[in-house]
C-alpha cells in the first residue's frame, strides 16, 4: 500500500500497540523503543502490507519480532519453553473454595500481577486472545505458528494463570489478616 | 461426550472458535454436566477479569507525538528531519578543519617569526648595521633586499631605532629592523607581499596567545610587515601605526 496511507491507517493502533509492548517487555522505556522500532520497520514495509488484510495482526507480528530480536526478548528466547503439545497439568487439586478464587479474580490487580509473571511465550498467548481478541487464526499469523499450537499452548497459559491466582489466593488473605 | 474430551474444547468453545456442529455437542453436555459447566464459569470469569490488561500502559502524549512526527509524510520531512542536522554536523566539521589547518598554519609561520626575533636577540651582533639614524640603516638594505620601505621619523618617540640585518623567511630574503622602546626590543620584519604566512595573515592585528610574544603583522601595497616582541601590545601597535603613516 502507498506509505501516504500509513499514519492515517496505523496511528489509531498507538495506543494498544504501546500497552501490548509494555506487556511484553514489562518496562515502559524498553516499550517505547520497541514500538517506535515497530513502526518504522512497518513504514518501510507497508508497500508489502496487502489492502484487506488485518493491519493490526500485521502491526502486532512486526512488534512481536522485533521483541524476540530485542535485548529482553533474546533473554526470553533462551529460556526453555515448556512442551506445547502435552495438556499435562491437571488442576484438580481443588483444595480451594471457588469463593477465593473468584474474589482473586475480582481483584483485578492481583490478576494483572499474575499475567505479568507467566513466561513470556504463554502471556503472549493471552495477551492476544483475552486481551486483543484476536482469532486464532489471526493468532496463529502473529506468531507464525499453527493453530493447533496457539490452542494448546492458550490452554496451558490459562491454566497456568489460574493456578498462580490459586496459590496466590490464601497466601493473600492470611496476610491481610 | 466425556469430560475429558471436553476439558480440550472448552476453551476453543468460550473464544467462539469450535464449529457449530462441535459447539452444539458441546452445550448439550455442559447443560448435564456440574462440573465442566462450573469449570467454563471460571474460564469465563477470568478471560473478564483480563480485559483489564487492555489500556493498562497509556503512551505519553510526547511519546506519541515522537512517532508521529516520525512517520508523517515519509519521504519529504524524514528527509528534512535527517538532512538538517547532519548537514550542520557537516558544516560544523568542515568549518573547525578549515579554522584549525588556517590557524595551525599560521601559528606555525608565527612561530618562525618569533624564532626570527629571538634569534636576532641571541646572536652576538644583535644587527649588521648599528645606527639609530633611519638615513643610515635604509641604504645599507639597497641591493641586499628586491624591494624599499619607508622608515619614520622616532625622535621624540619611545622608540629608538638600534638597527637592522638581513633575514631569510620561506627562502624568502627579507628586513629585520631592530627598534628598542625601554627595556624592550621590537623585531620589524619586512617582507615581500607575495610572503606567505597563512591565510589570515591579512588581519590587521593578532596578538598570538601561544607564545609569549606579541605580533602584530599587516600588508602594505607590496609589502607585508610583522612586529615581534615581548613588550606590551599598545607598544607594538603605535609602533606599527608609525610604520603604516610612512609606508602607505
Amino acid at each position: 500500500m502507498d506509505p501516504e496511507f500509513f499514519e492515517m491507517l496505523a496511528m489509531p493502533l498507538f495506543d494498544q500497540l504501546f500497552n501490548l509492548a509494555h506487556w511484553l517487555t514489562g518496562d515502559r522505556a524498553d516499550a517505547e523503543d520497541l514500538v517506535q522500532e515497530t513502526y518504522a520497520k512497518a513504514l518501510k514495509g507497508f508497500r508489502s502490507f496487502e489492502e484487506g488484510t488485518n493491519l493490526r495482526a500485521w502491526m502486532f507480528r512486526i512488534l512481536r519480532n522485533t521483541f524476540l530480536t530485542s535485548r529482553t526478548g533474546l533473554k526470553v528466547q533462551n529460556t526453555v519453553l515448556i512442551e506445547d503439545e502435552t495438556d499435562g497439568v491437571d488442576l484438580a487439586a481443588h483444595n480451594i473454595t471457588p469463593e477465593s478464587l473468584l474474589l482473586q479474580l475480582e481483584d483485578s490487580q492481583s490478576v494483572m500481577n499474575a499475567l505479568a509473571e507467566l513466561p513470556v511465550p504463554y502471556r503472549e498467548m493471552i495477551l492476544l486472545s483475552d486481551m486483543e481478541e484476536l482469532s486464532y487464526k489471526e493468532i496463529a499469523e502473529v506468531l507464525a505458528v499453527p493453530i493447533g499450537t496457539v490452542m494448546s499452548r492458550l490452554s496451558r497459559g490459562r491454566k497456568m494463570l489460574r493456578e498462580a491466582l490459586r496459590a496466590g489466593a490464601p497466601r493473600r488473605s492470611t496476610h491481610a489478616m | 461426550m466425556q469430560c475429558s474430551s471436553v476439558a480440550a474444547m472448552l476453551g476453543a468453545y468460550l473464544d467462539g472458535e469450535l464449529r457449530p456442529d462441535q459447539a452444539v455437542d458441546l452445550q448439550e453436555h455442559l447443560r448435564s454436566c456440574t462440573h465442566c459447566s462450573s469449570e467454563i464459569a471460571e474460564m469465563a470469569r477470568q478471560q473478564r477479569s483480563l480485559r483489564g490488561a487492555r489500556g493498562h500502559f497509556v503512551p505519553s502524549a510526547e511519546f506519541r507525538r515522537k512517532v508521529q512526527q516520525q512517520i508523517s509524510r515519509p519521504r519529504r520531512r524524514s528527509w528534512l528531519l535527517w538532512s538538517a542536522p547532519i548537514g550542520i554536523a557537516f558544516a560544523t566539521v568542515l568549518l573547525a578543519a578549515v579554522v584549525w589547518v588556517g590557524h595551525g598554519r599560521r601559528v606555525a609561520a608565527f612561530a618562525e617569526l618569533a624564532d626570527l626575533h629571538v634569534n636576532a636577540l641571541s646572536s652576538t651582533n644583535l644587527v649588521d648595521v648599528v645606527s639609530t639614524d633611519r638615513h643610515t640603516v635604509k641604504p645599507w638594505f639597497q641591493g641586499k633586499i628586491p624591494f624599499s620601505f619607508n622608515l619614520p621619523e622616532f625622535n621624540g618617540t619611545d622608540y629608538t631605532l638600534v638597527g637592522g640585518r638581513m633575514v631569510y623567511f620561506h627562502q624568502q630574503p627579507g628586513a629585520q629592523l631592530i627598534v628598542s622602546m625601554h627595556q624592550h626590543k621590537i623585531s620589524v620584519l619586512i617582507f615581500q607581499g607575495t610572503v606567505d604566512l597563512g591565510p589570515s595573515f591579512s588581519a590587521s592585528a593578532i596578538l598570538d596567545q601561544g607564545t609569549s610574544f606579541g605580533i602584530e603583522a599587516w600588508k602594505s601595497r607590496q609589502l607585508r610587515f610583522v612586529l615581534v616582541s615581548d613588550a606590551d601590545p599598545t607598544g607594538i601597535d603605535n609602533l606599527a601605526r608609525l610604520l603604516k603613516q610612512v609606508n602607505e
